[in-house]
């Protein structure tokens, strides 16, 4: 395989020359796989706090007098019971009921909105969305505006109500975001994440990137982790991701997300959810554990009584268990909780049990 | 530093050949840390006998499936079954307590072995 295209950085690149980070291709950027070792990453996380450069991801605004028409009818989640200066997850869905992309919707007011996608979605979505909106809706791509530090863990309130201390984070639930300024720069924080940690999810300007990862980097509890933690963060708490475990030929109810969708309203891809809901849908994304260390990874065939009844979609070594977990698609009829299966890939046989969300507590 | 009394492979591997054609091995520490933090260490049976490019033993790592091969057919004689529970001694000590198998070869190495400064030069080629 060649890649010409040359790799987009971030501007925390440097940065993460400076400490030897492990850079690797992801969605078309030049990403911090990790700093040094990626187990530590994830206990730190778990334990501490880490920081995180997403400045990859996609942001969109969302403007104008029908814009919570529009999306409402654009978006799997519902918006008119959704305060202004909370955020919502949710989904992009086509006619068919099948994933474009899965997002957080903040809601600044009913007129003004902002969208956080996946970065290998960006085009994607902003057309379809740009397709749906009402001709007074304006839409601006802000990915290149806007860069977005993470940080997760149980110290994070502690940590930014140190780094910020005007700024009162203690008010905050989850789910919810502010808009400050610190020394001219324009932030906002949300109280929302990937790892299933408490914390936050800083957006600022790129040019001001470098200083608020510094600043954050002067604690002594924060270290900074890279995507690789972040994926086995996400997965020992049953986050999917999309590419992998949610695709345009999943839905939500094979996902088994059907708790972030609303059927009280109508949007894009209802009916064909109610129909695949009344049909039963023949299969369903399945968390498993594996017996021991020994993992189970994406592209693992699943086997009950020796017959093919599914595909592993994420698979990682669990830090917090030292065993492996994942998600797996498979047939309705081997579902459920403690149905005994077999993962192979060649000559590599890997024995689990289906278990239930989240993997930790 | 690369252990002066060891021998090593393109493969990343590394021999320590003693008396009676007993051959220790282990993976070097370019190996590990392109690895990651191993995860889990599949061990062979003590008494199996394989041929000289087979792989005995597979290493998941955070990152990574990967096997270790062996460099001559032979006899597995041992096994470090401390990695069953702290498969991380391959990271941490590559060279020492992290060794993986010990082998009564009985044909001819099936790939070159390098000397340090060799294998040095090997894996400064590959940055």
């Amino acid at each position: 395989m060649s890649v010409n295209k040359k790799l987009d950085r971030t501007p925390l690149y440097k940065n993460h020359k400076k400490i030897d980070a492990k850079l690797a291709p992801f969605a078309g950027w030049e990403m911090p796989e990790m700093y040094g070792n990626i187990l530590k990453e994830h206990l730190h996380t778990r334990s501490a706090n880490s920081i995180f450069d997403i400045c990859h991801m996609g942001e969109f605004i969302i403007e104008g007098k029908k814009a919570e028409k529009d999306l409402e009818n654009l978006l799997s989640c519902g918006l008119a019971s959704l305060g202004s200066g909370r955020c919502r997850y949710g989904f992009l869905l086509n006619d068919e009921g099948f994933f474009i992309d899965d997002l957080i919707i903040f809601k600044y007011s009913c007129t003004r909105f902002m969208i956080v996608v996946n970065s290998s979605r960006i085009t994607n979505d902003a057309e379809w969305i740009c397709s749906h909106l009402s001709t007074s809706t304006s839409f601006t791509n802000i990915s290149d505006k806007t860069a977005k530090i993470d940080l997760q863990g149980p110290l994070s309130f502690k940590t930014a109500s140190s780094v910020f201390p005007d700024i009162e984070f203690v008010v905050m639930n989850r789910f919810a975001f502010i808009e400050f300024e610190y020394e001219g720069i324009k932030l906002t924080a949300s109280t929302t994440g990937y790892t299933g940690e408490l914390g936050f999810e800083f957006f600022m300007p790129p040019e001001s990137a470098v200083t608020i990862w510094e600043l954050l980097l002067e604690v002594d509890s924060v270290k900074p982790a890279g995507l690789s933690s972040r994926n086995s963060l996400r997965l020992e708490k049953g986050l999917p991701l999309y590419g992998y475990d949610i695709t345009d030929k999943i839905t939500p109810i094979e996902a088994n997300l059907e708790r972030f969708v609303n059927f009280n309203k109508d949007f894009i891809g209802k009916d064909a959810l109610i129909r695949q809901i009344r049909n039963k849908p023949a299969r369903i994304l399945t968390p498993f554990l594996c017996a021991g260390r020994s993992t189970a990874r994406e592209g693992f065939t699943i086997y009950k009584d020796n017959k093919p009844a599914g595909v592993v979609t994420s698979g990682v070594f669990s830090p917090m268990l030292n065993k492996g977990i994942g998600l797996a698609m498979i047939d309705q009829s081997i579902s459920a909780v403690g149905t005994i299966i077999e993962c192979r890939k060649d000559d590599t046989k890997i024995n689990a049990v289906i278990i239930d969300l989240p993997f930790i507590r | 530093m690369l252990p002066k009394e060891l021998s090593y492979t393109r493969e990343h591997e590394w021999l320590k050949v003693s008396d009676e054609n007993m051959v220790i091995i282990g993976i070097t520490d370019y190996a590990q840390e392109e690895l990651g933090d191993i995860t889990f260490v599949e061990l062979p049976e003590v008494g199996q006998v394989i041929s000289g490019g087979d792989s005995p033993v597979t290493l998941e790592s955070v990152k990574a499936v990967s096997s270790v091969y062996s460099p001559a057919a032979g006899e597995i004689i041992e096994v470090n079954s401390r990695l069953d529970d702290e498969p991380e001694l391959i990271n941490e000590s590559p060279y020492t307590d992290g060794w993986i198998f010990k082998i009564r070869i009985t044909g001819a190495m099936i790939t070159p072995l390098l000397s340090p400064g060799e294998y040095q030069e090997f894996i400064d080629s590959l940055d």
